[in-house]
C-alpha cells in the first residue's frame, strides 16, 4: 500500500471559541418549520373534501400581528443595548428595559390570540365545527404554544440578567432573539394561510 | 498529539452526587447506556410478545399459563383471543421500530461515541441530551401503560390507519383510551427524538476537534449525523400526524374520518376527513423513519469492518455519499407503501421510479464491502461475525424490496408475509446484527470489561442460521398469498402452509433463547468479565485512544488533534499495523 | 472460524434459493386476462433477484473464506478497480436492471389501472365491512340505488341501506354474500367501505385494491377459468379481520343467469 505523508490541516479560521449553540438554533427552527409544514400539506389535502366555507379571521388578529412584530422591534433594540465589549455580567442590564416591553408585547399577542378565539367561539366556530375551524384552531395554537417556549426562554434571559449572572453568554440572547423573530416570520405565513385559504 | 488550548469552559462540572452521576446525568455516555439499556427491555418485550404471537399463530386452543393475569379480556383461560393477538402485535410493532431500532444504534451508540469519535467533551446541549432521553422514558412508561387498562393496547398495528384508529371503541376493543395512550406515547417521543437530533448535528458541525474535518469523521460517525438530519424532519411530521389523531378522537374534529360510517351499527358523527390523509402522513415519516433504523448500523458495520480487516474501505467517501444519496432519496419515496391504497394510481407508478433508484447506493454500499473484503486480512470474532452476518442480511432484505418496489408485482404481494419478510429481514434482522456487531465492538470502551467470546460465537450462530430460518420462509409464505396480521389461518389455501408456520415457530423460540445467552453475557461480563485495555482491537478512532471506560469528559480535559482519517491501516506503525487518528507518525514505507 | 462462516453462509443462501427454485411455495395459477403479465414480471423480478441475492452471498462466503485470519504477516491489498469499479458495477448493473424493470413493469400496471373497463362491462358493486363483504347486482334496470347508511340495518339484511320505499332503483338490487360472476365477462367492481378501511384480494386474479372510506374507487377484471376462488381481506380492519372472506364463484354464462335469477327471487 502507498504510504501517506500526513499534514494536519491548516489552523481553522473559525474560532475555536465560536459559541456551540447557533447551528443549534437553525436546527431546532428547520425542525418547528416542516411541523407546520406537515400541518399544512394536511390542510391542502382537505380542502380538496369540498365541504369549504370561508372564515373571515377576527379582527383583533391584525392587531396581534402588529404587536408582535412590534416586539421583533423592540427584542432588535435590547438586544443591541449590549455592546460588543459587554461580554456578560451586570453590562448586560442595559437589555432589561427593551426586554421588557418585548415581554409585554408577546404576553399582549397571546392575550390577543386568546380574545380571537373567545370571538370565534361566540360566532359558533369552535373546533370541530368544520374543517376550516379546525385548522384555524390547530394553527393559531400550535403557533402560540411555540410563543410561550419564546415567552419562556425572554424570561430565563431576563432573571439572569436581572441576577447579575456571569455566565449568561451573548449567545444566548442571539439565539433567544432568533428564535422570537423566527415566530414573528412564522405567525405572517400562518396569517396568509388562515386568511386567504380558510 | 493532545493541547491545551484556549477552548470555552465546558458547558457542565463533573458529576458529584449519585443522582446526577447515574439518573439525571448531563454525560453524553451515561445516556447512552441509557438508551441502550431502555432499549434492551424493549426488545426483550417485543421479543416476548413475538413468541406469544408465534406460539398463537401454530397452537391457537393452547392456553398459556399466566396470561389471563395479564388480561382477563385478551386472554381468557390463557388462550389469546383474536383481538389480543392484534393488541400483541401493535405493541411489538411500536416497541420494535421506535424503542429498539430508533433507541440503541443510533440514541444509544450514537450519544456514547459521537461526541468521543470527533474529539469533543460532550454534546452540545447536555441539558437538552439529558431531557431526550428521560422524555423518551416516559414515552415508553405512557406506551406499556396500555397493556394494564381495562381497554387494553390498540389493535390497529403499529401503522394505527385511520379511521380504525380514529373512531374509538366502537370499531373494536384497545381503540378507546388504548389508542390513546399510543397516540400520547408515540407524540412524547417524538420530541425526545427532536431533542436528541438536534444535539447531533449541533455537535457534529461545530464541536469537532482540530483537524477533524468533516470527511476525516469516522464512517459511523457520519452515519450518525445523516440519522440526525433525517430524524429532525420525519419525527417532525409524525409529531403533528399523531396530534391530529388525537383531536380527531378526543376533540371531535375529523381529520381524518369522512361523513357516513357506520360502525357497530352505529352512525359516526364525523365528516369529511380522509383516511389517505393518514397514510401520507404516515408514511411520509415512516418511511424515512425505516432509513434511520438501518443507517447508523450501515455505519457501526463498516466501522467494525474496517477495524476488522485491517484495511481501508476501497472507498470511505463514496461510502458516505451514498449515506447521504439515501438520505436524500428516502424522502420520495413513501407512497410504495400506498401503490394499492386507494392513491392515484400514476402517483403510484411515479413512487416506484425512486424506490427502484434507491437501490443503487444500496449496491454500491454493499459492493464497496464485498470489494473491500478482498485483500484483506479478516480478524474472526463476535463483533466481525455479526458485522459480516449484517452484510448477507442486508443484501437478503434488500434483494426482497427489489419485488415491493414495482407497483405491479405490489398488487400480488402487498399485505402477505413477503412484506413481513422483507421488513424483518432488513429491520429485525440486519440492524438487529448491526447493534449486537456495536454491543460486542464497544463493550470493553463502555465498561472496561471484555465479553466472553465463546458465548458470543455460540450467540452469533444460533442467531444467524435461526434468523435465517424464520425469516426466509416468510418470503414463501408470501408467495403462496399468505396474508399478514391475521390472528388464525381460516381460508382454505392456508392449510398446506402449516408445517411452514411450525418451522418458524420453533425456529424463532431456539433463536429468541439464543438472545438470553447474550443478555446473561452482558450482565456477567459487566461485572466478571476480563479487564480490557485501553485498545483491545488496534483501532484507529478517537474512542480508542481514551481509557475503558472514558473519563467523564472524555479527554481528561485536553483537546485532541487529528493528522488524517481514522483509516490508517495495513501500514506500519510503530504499534503495529496500523497508526491512530490522533497520532502524527509516519509509517514506514513498505 | 471464517471458513465456518464462508460453509454455513454458502448453505444457508442454497437452501434459502431451493424452495424457489423448485416453486416449493408458487402462487396459484392465474384466472385473470391481466395477470400474466404480473406473473412475467414477478419471475423476470425473481430472477435478477436470485442472481444478485446469491452472486452477493456466495462472494460474501468467497472472499470471507479466502482473506480472513491468513497466515501472519501476510500484506493487505486493495482489490483492482476499487471503488470507481463498483460504483460504476451498481450504477450499470442494478441501474439498467432496475430501470427495466420499472419500464417494463408499467404495462403490467397499466392494465389493470389505466385502462378504463369496456362500456359493456357488468357492474357489480362489493361493500366491505366489519367483518364480511357483500355485494350488490344493479337488477333488471341495470341502476343501483342509493347508499343511505342511516337504514343500514344487518339484523334485516339490508346491508346496503337501502331505501326501497323511496328509491325506485334500489327496488330490483340483488345483495348477496357471495360474488358470482360469468366467465370471460369483463367485471366493473365499485367498491365501497361501509366502516374502516378494509381490501379486496383474490389470489388468482391478481387483484388487490383496498376499500377507503369515503372514496368511491372501482376495479376491473376479466375472470377466464370457472371455479370457486377466495375473496380475502388483506386491509387491517379490527379482531375480525382474519375472518373476513367470501367467495368468488366463476360461473358460465348460462349457470351465472341462473344464479342470479335464483338470488333476485330471494330478495
Amino acid at each position: 500500500m502507498a504510504t501517506t505523508t500526513y499534514a494536519p490541516l491548516p489552523a481553522q479560521t473559525r474560532s475555536l471559541a465560536a459559541p456551540t449553540s447557533r447551528s443549534g438554533i437553525w436546527v431546532g427552527i428547520f425542525a418547528i418549520t416542516m411541523f407546520f409544514a406537515a400541518f399544512t400539506s394536511a390542510l391542502s389535502v382537505r380542502q380538496g373534501s369540498g365541504d369549504w366555507s370561508h372564515i373571515t379571521i377576527p379582527s383583533i388578529m391584525y392587531a396581534n400581528t402588529l404587536a408582535l412584530l412590534l416586539s421583533s422591534v423592540t427584542t432588535e433594540l435590547s438586544r443591541r443595548s449590549i455592546t460588543k465589549s459587554q461580554a456578560s455580567g451586570s453590562a448586560m442590564r442595559a437589555a432589561l428595559p427593551w426586554l421588557g416591553v418585548t415581554l409585554l408585547l408577546g404576553v399582549a399577542f397571546v392575550v390577543g390570540q386568546y380574545l380571537a378565539w373567545r370571538e370565534l367561539a361566540a360566532r359558533g366556530l369552535y373546533l370541530a365545527t368544520n374543517p376550516n375551524s379546525s385548522f384555524l384552531y390547530v394553527f393559531t395554537a400550535a403557533h402560540v404554544l411555540h410563543l410561550l417556549g419564546g415567552i419562556a426562554g425572554l424570561l430565563y434571559l431576563g432573571v439572569r440578567v436581572a441576577a447579575d449572572s456571569t455566565t449568561l453568554r451573548r449567545s444566548s440572547f442571539d439565539n433567544t432573539a432568533i428564535y422570537w423573530h423566527f415566530m414573528g416570520v412564522l405567525w405572517l405565513y400562518l396569517l396568509v394561510v388562515i386568511g386567504i385559504r380558510l | 498529539m493532545e493541547q491545551t488550548s484556549a477552548q470555552p469552559a465546558h458547558v457542565h462540572a463533573p458529576p458529584k452526587t449519585f443522582l446526577r452521576k447515574h439518573v439525571f446525568s448531563l454525560d453524553h455516555k451515561v445516556i447512552g447506556k441509557q438508551y441502550y439499556g431502555l432499549a434492551l427491555v424493549a426488545v426483550f418485550t417485543g421479543m416476548a410478545l413475538s413468541w406469544l404471537m408465534r406460539f398463537h399463530l401454530v397452537w391457537p386452543a393452547a392456553k398459556i399459563p399466566g396470561l389471563e393475569l395479564l388480561s382477563k379480556a385478551g386472554a381468557p383461560g390463557g388462550i389469546i383471543t383474536p383481538e389480543y393477538y392484534l393488541s400483541l402485535l401493535t405493541m411489538h410493532g411500536t416497541l420494535m421500530v421506535f424503542f429498539v431500532l430508533t433507541n440503541a444504534p443510533f440514541a444509544g451508540f450514537g450519544n456514547y461515541f459521537l461526541p468521543i469519535q470527533i474529539g469533543a467533551e460532550d454534546m452540545a446541549f447536555p441539558r437538552f441530551n439529558m431531557m431526550s432521553f428521560w422524555v423518551t422514558f416516559v414515552a415508553f412508561l405512557v406506551l406499556l401503560l396500555a397493556f394494564f387498562i381495562p381497554d387494553g393496547p390498540p389493535i390497529s398495528g403499529w401503522t394505527a390507519y385511520a379511521p380504525l384508529s380514529a373512531i374509538g371503541n366502537d370499531a373494536g376493543p384497545g381503540l378507546g383510551w388504548g389508542q390513546n395512550l399510543w397516540a400520547i406515547s408515540i407524540a412524547i417521543f417524538c420530541i425526545g427524538q427532536l431533542l436528541g437530533s438536534l444535539n447531533f448535528i449541533a455537535t457534529t458541525l461545530d464541536l469537532r476537534a482540530k483537524g477533524m474535518s468533516l470527511m476525516r469523521m469516522p464512517i459511523c460517525t457520519w452515519a450518525w449525523f445523516v440519522t440526525a438530519c433525517i430524524g429532525l424532519l420525519a419525527f417532525a411530521v409524525l409529531l403533528p400526524a399523531c396530534l391530529l389523531l388525537l383531536l380527531d378522537k378526543l376533540a371531535g374534529t375529523s381529520f381524518f374520518i369522512p361523513a357516513g360510517l357506520v360502525v357497530s351499527d352505529r352512525l359516526q358523527p364525523h365528516a369529511g376527513g380522509s383516511p389517505l390523509l393518514w397514510q401520507h402522513l404516515f408514511w411520509f415519516f415512516g418511511h424515512p423513519e425505516v432509513y434511520i433504523a438501518i443507517l447508523p448500523a450501515i455505519g457501526i458495520v463498516s466501522h467494525v469492518l474496517i477495524t476488522s480487516m485491517r484495511k481501508p474501505m476501497l472507498s470511505a467517501k463514496v461510502l458516505i455519499y451514498s449515506m447521504m444519496s439515501i438520505g436524500f432519496l428516502s424522502w420520495m419515496v413513501w407512497g410504495h407503501h400506498m401503490f394499492v391504497s386507494g392513491m392515484n394510481p400514476f402517483s403510484s407508478l411515479l413512487f416506484s421510479f425512486p424506490t427502484l433508484t434507491i437501490t443503487i447506493p444500496a449496491t454500491i454500499i454493499t459492493l464497496i464491502w464485498l470489494g473491500s473484503l478482498y485483500g484483506a486480512n479478516i480478524r474472526i470474532n463476535s463483533a466481525s461475525l455479526f458485522a459480516l452476518g449484517f452484510v448477507s442480511m442486508f443484501v437478503s432484505g434488500g434483494v426482497s424490496g427489489f419485488f415491493l418496489a414495482q407497483p405491479s408485482i405490489d398488487i400480488y404481494l402487498h399485505a402477505t408475509y413477503f412484506v413481513v419478510g422483507h421488513f424483518h429481514m432488513v429491520m429485525g434482522v440486519a440492524a438487529i446484527f448491526g447493534i449486537l456487531s456495536g454491543t460486542y465492538f464497544w463493550f470493553p470502551k463502555m465498561s472496561g470489561r471484555m465479553m466472553n467470546e465463546t458465548l458470543g460465537k455460540l450467540h452469533f450462530w444460533i442467531t444467524f442460521i435461526g434468523t435465517y430460518c424464520i425469516f426466509m420462509p416468510f418470503h414463501y409464505l408470501g408467495m403462496a398469498g399468505n396474508v399478514r396480521r391475521y390472528s388464525s389461518f381460516v381460508d382454505d389455501y392456508m392449510a398446506p402452509l402449516m408445517p411452514l408456520h411450525k418451522f418458524i415457530s420453533i425456529a424463532a423460540f431456539i433463536t429468541g433463547a439464543a438472545q438470553l445467552v447474550f443478555l446473561y453475557n452482558l450482565i456477567h461480563s459487566r461485572f466478571r468479565g476480563a479487564p480490557a485495555v485501553e485498545n483491545p482491537w488496534d483501532a484507529t478512532s478517537l474512542e480508542w485512544s481514551v481509557p475503558s471506560p472514558p473519563p467523564w469528559n472524555n479527554f481528561g480535559g485536553k483537546h485532541p488533534v487529528v493528522y488524517h482519517d481514522p483509516y490508517q491501516y495495513g501500514v506500519k506503525g510503530s504499534k503495529g499495523d496500523y497508526v491512530m487518528q490522533d497520532s502524527a507518525e509516519q509509517p514506514a514505507t513498505s | 472460524m471464517g471458513k465456518l462462516f464462508a460453509v454455513v453462509l454458502t448453505l444457508v443462501a442454497l437452501a434459502s434459493a431451493y424452495p424457489i427454485v423448485t416453486h416449493m411455495y408458487a402462487q396459484p395459477e392465474d384466472i385473470s386476462t391481466h395477470g400474466h403479465a404480473i406473473d412475467e414480471q414477478l419471475s423476470d423480478t425473481m430472477a435478477e433477484a436470485g442472481f444478485a441475492f446469491l452472486g452477493a452471498q456466495l462472494l460474501l462466503a468467497f472472499f470471507v473464506w479466502k482473506f480472513s485470519n491468513r497466515k501472519p504477516g501476510a500484506k493487505v491489498t486493495q482489490l483492482p478497480g476499487g471503488a470507481k469499479l463498483m460504483v460504476a458495477t451498481a450504477f450499470i448493473l442494478v441501474g439498467t436492471e432496475v430501470l427495466a424493470l420499472g419500464v417494463l413493469g408499467q404495462k403490467a400496471w397499466a392494465n389493470v389501472y389505466f385502462t378504463p373497463p369496456k362500456p359493456d362491462a357488468m357492474q357489480i358493486q362489493a361493500q366491505a365491512g366489519q367483518f364480511a363483504f357483500y355485494f350488490r347486482y344493479p337488477g333488471a334496470d341495470g341502476k343501483f340505488g342509493a347508499l343511505h347508511p342511516d337504514k343500514i340495518d344487518e339484523g334485516n339484511g339490508n346491508y346496503f341501506g337501502l331505501d326501497p320505499a323511496n328509491d325506485i332503483e334500489s327496488r330490483d338490487d340483488i345483495v348477496t354474500g357471495e360474488l358470482a360472476i360469468p366467465v370471460n365477462r369483463q367485471i366493473e367492481l365499485l367498491m365501497h367501505a361501509k366502516d374502516v378501511n378494509h381490501s379486496f384480494y383474490v389470489r388468482e386474479l391478481r387483484i388487490q385494491q383496498d376499500f377507503v372510506p369515503g372514496l368511491d374507487l372501482s376495479i376491473h377484471f376479466t375472470a377466464t377459468k370457472i371455479g370457486k376462488y377466495e375473496i380475502v381481506c388483506t386491509q387491517l380492519c379490527g379482531l375480525g379481520h382474519y375472518n373476513m372472506k367470501a367467495y368468488l364463484n366463476v360461473l358460465s354464462q348460462e349457470d351465472f343467469d341462473k344464479w342470479l335469477k335464483q338470488k333476485a327471487s330471494e330478495q
